[in-house]
């Protein structure tokens, strides 16, 4: 607790009204730790603008949908109308509504990038798993709240869309048909399935992800930010107790992000104003056909930010079942001949391996591209224990990581591509071998993080003064 | 590192290259280029207004659309109230129509889709937008007598709709010919030669596609009422941005001189 002040007598206003707020909630406190003595890196790149752009946009996704909520209607039979009554007749709706169509892409596209820089700079290893862990999180919540969203206007693609992912749940054992109904409510997509996802969209998932969001910022100002060269700064202090690499996060990170937030602002605003469905990747052209469930459109393609999951659940057939089956046994040999396990643990692993195998022929490939999909996402929650590599940062790593994590993107681009178009022969090769190559990089990190020559990293961060 | 991604980027492109996209499974003709200048004719689009109100709005709603909005096109509500208004005297209401869904179903196969969002939704990433598809699409039509409403399209083969505008654009007959499939030497294939005018319209060709274009922007402004209103505030925007820009970024610069 805190001492009671007493502020000066000949203290001004603002002073003794600061005072008064001091002693009963930490406001100075917060102020400091947060922003004006939260010492920050000062070495930050392009990639670091990422984090401060997603806080914006998720303002921008809740201002936006708490108007757009004054409007809608969450009923089948007038839930398009009210769409296009907000288009049309709400004085500004068609704005409001962009940004909030526009916002969700661009949520996506942040957090991406944003991933992708913790990825490389190993911004998840410790003491920031929690940090890392949490914003996972926020990514599970963030993949939930646009499915959900993206029923509301009824449309064409919001329905079927509904459709096919929900009748995934379907292909659990057992299960299954009761799970896709508890979340249906319903038989087939219908007003049931609306009302509850509008309820779960304004405001059963923004809840938990305010609070994650909060977690995740709280947890990195307790163990601070990584950066590029993935030196600890805090083990460089000066004598009073300073990071000398570290700058003041306020003022010095707030200009710098004001500058990130307007170039972000020139392309999201370019897009609202120019091309606000952007080639039918934001706005699916077939959404603005009202929902016919009589009527399945010739191709259902998710919106572009869930396509690399959707190859990877299409991969996942009969034939990708039998060349696991071959993984899955190879590994175990390898792990017998090569791992050196105690008896125990080798009986384990044959035991596991017999049951997977059991259980990949048993069940439907159908369930275990459920699966996969889900797995793809699961798995980098798991980054910070698989990764095993004397280095943080990809800078200090062997070239041929790079080559690694260059082919990953590659691979996760191509799978997102994949996912838009309708199905082919090559195009399914294409996302198997994705699929394998998306899950060995993480599951044999383990193994080929620690492997190559690694670069000395340096005592202080690397820096030119602008 | 840049170079390592271009050099996979590239190889990416060519295994892509090789997969067949939603486009090319598309099918179909290529569509005309609409000419988007009428956009900004207001001649051009109260005439699409008045072709949409006497053509169209009988079978087709566009329920999401108000009539006064038409204001937006210069008229007033007098003018549309006498000459756009036929099934209500309500200038706020909005364009529905008293189509039996059963009779319909009767008569087309089906209830004729609401035109208020037609033109968005009628676009194709590969082939073009949907002002574009509708302008190909109501210029070709032709009598076809193995259809029960003795008419096809080329756009949109056994379409319901029979050729609403036919006295525009007087009757014609598609030649069609018989060619091997080059992908299958034992099949034939038909291609399009050319159309045969049986009877003549009120308008020359040259006057119906311009009376089809018109009609076309109509459809496009009703699709987005705000459209242009949308892209005139974007520049001032972009304008705004573009200098809070240089300004945020000599702020930045200021603080950070300071960093060594």
């Amino acid at each position: 607790m805190a001492e009671f002040k007493t502020a000066a007598p000949n203290a001004s206003r603002g002073e003794k009204l600061l005072t008064w707020v001091d002693n009963r909630f930490p406001l100075s406190k917060m102020y400091k730790e947060h922003l004006s003595e939260y010492y920050a890196p000062k070495n930050f790149n392009f990639w670091y603008f990422f984090g401060s752009l997603a806080l914006l946009v998720l303002v921008i996704q809740i201002v936006t949908g708490i108007f757009l909520v004054m409007h809608y209607k969450p009923d089948a039979s007038v839930a398009f109308a009210s769409v296009e009554y907000i288009m049309r007749d709400v004085p500004w709706g068609w704005l409001v509504r962009y940004m909030h169509s526009t916002g969700a892409s661009a949520f996506f596209v942040v957090v991406y990038l944003h991933m992708f820089r913790g990825l490389i700079y190993g911004s998840y290893r410790k003491p920031r798993e929690l940090v890392w862990i949490f914003g996972c999180a926020i990514f599970l919540c963030l993949m939930a709240e646009a499915f959900m969203g993206y029923l509301l206007p009824w449309g064409q693609m919001s329905y079927w869309g509904a459709q096919v992912i929900v009748n995934l749940f379907a292909a659990v054992p057992f299960v299954g048909e009761d799970l896709a109904l508890l979340i249906r409510g319903d038989y087939v997509v219908s007003d049931a399935t609306l009302n509850r996802f509008f309820s779960f969209h304004v405001i059963a998932v923004p809840l938990v992800l305010l609070g994650l969001v909060v977690a995740h910022i709280i947890a990195l100002h307790e163990v601070g930010s990584n950066n590029p060269d993935g030196v600890e700064i805090k083990a460089n202090k000066d004598a009073s107790g300073k990071p000398v690499d570290g700058i003041p996060f306020h003022p010095y990170y707030t200009v710098h992000d004001i500058l990130g937030v307007s170039v972000f602002l020139m392309v999201f605003t370019a897009i609202i104003f120019f091309a606000p469905e952007l080639g039918g990747y934001f706005l699916e052209y077939n959404n603005f056909i009202p929902a016919d469930p009589l009527k399945t459109p010739a191709h259902i393609a998710p919106v572009w930010y869930f396509t690399p999951f959707y190859s990877m659940l299409r991969a996942t057939t009969d034939v990708m079942m039998n060349v696991l089956c071959v993984v899955v046994g190879l590994a175990a040999v390898m792990a017998l001949l090569k791992g050196k396990f105690s008896g125990m643990a080798k009986v384990g692993i044959v035991v596991a391996a017999a049951a997977a195998l059991f259980l990949f022929k048993t069940f439907d490939a159908k369930f275990w591209g459920v699966v996969v999909m889900g797995g793809a996402v699961i798995i980098l929650f798991f980054l910070p224990w698989l990764d095993h590599s004397p280095v943080r940062s990809i800078r200090y790593r062997p070239t041929w990581h790079k080559y690694l994590y260059g082919v990953f993107v590659v691979f996760f681009v191509v799978l997102a591509y994949l996912g838009i178009q309708p199905p082919s022969d090559v195009g399914t090769l294409i996302a198997q071998a994705g699929t394998l190559f998306y899950f060995g990089f993480f599951l044999l990190m383990p193994w080929w993080s620690q492997i190559g020559d690694f670069k000395p990293v340096p005592d202080r961060v690397v820096f030119e003064a602008h | 590192m840049k170079k390592i991604f271009a050099s996979l980027c590239a190889v990416a492109a060519l295994v892509l290259g090789a997969v067949p996209s939603a486009e090319a499974a598309g099918g179909g003709i290529a569509w005309d280029k609409f000419p988007t200048e009428k956009m900004k004719d207001p001649a051009a689009l109260q005439n699409g207004a008045r072709l949409f109100a006497n053509y169209c709005l009988n079978c087709h709603a566009a329920s999401f659309a108000r009539y006064n909005r038409m204001r937006d096109l210069g008229l007033t509500e007098e003018q549309i109230k006498a000459n756009l208004m036929f099934a209500t005297d309500k200038v706020g209401e909005t364009m529905k129509v008293s189509l039996d869904p059963k009779q319909a179903k009767e008569w087309f196969g089906g209830l004729p889709p609401d035109l208020t969002v037609i033109a968005r939704s009628r676009a194709d990433a590969s082939k073009g937008s949907g002002a574009d598809y509708l302008y190909t699409y109501l210029r070709t039509y032709y009598r076809d007598d193995t259809k029960a409403t003795g008419w096809n399209n080329l756009a949109f083969p056994s379409v319901g709709m029979p050729h609403v505008l036919w006295e525009l654009q007087g009757q014609r007959t598609a030649v069609f010919e018989q060619v091997k499939d080059p992908h299958d030497a034992s099949k034939t294939v038909q291609v399009f030669k050319g159309y045969q005018q049986i009877t003549p319209g009120q308008l020359s060709a040259n006057d119906y596609d311009n009376a089809i274009a018109d009609l076309v922007a109509y459809l496009q402004w009703m699709g987005e009422p705000h459209q242009s209103q949308r892209v005139r505030l974007g520049v001032w925007v972009l304008l705004f941005l573009g200098v809070f820009t240089v300004i945020a970024w000599r702020l930045n610069a200021a603080y950070w001189k300071d960093v060594k």
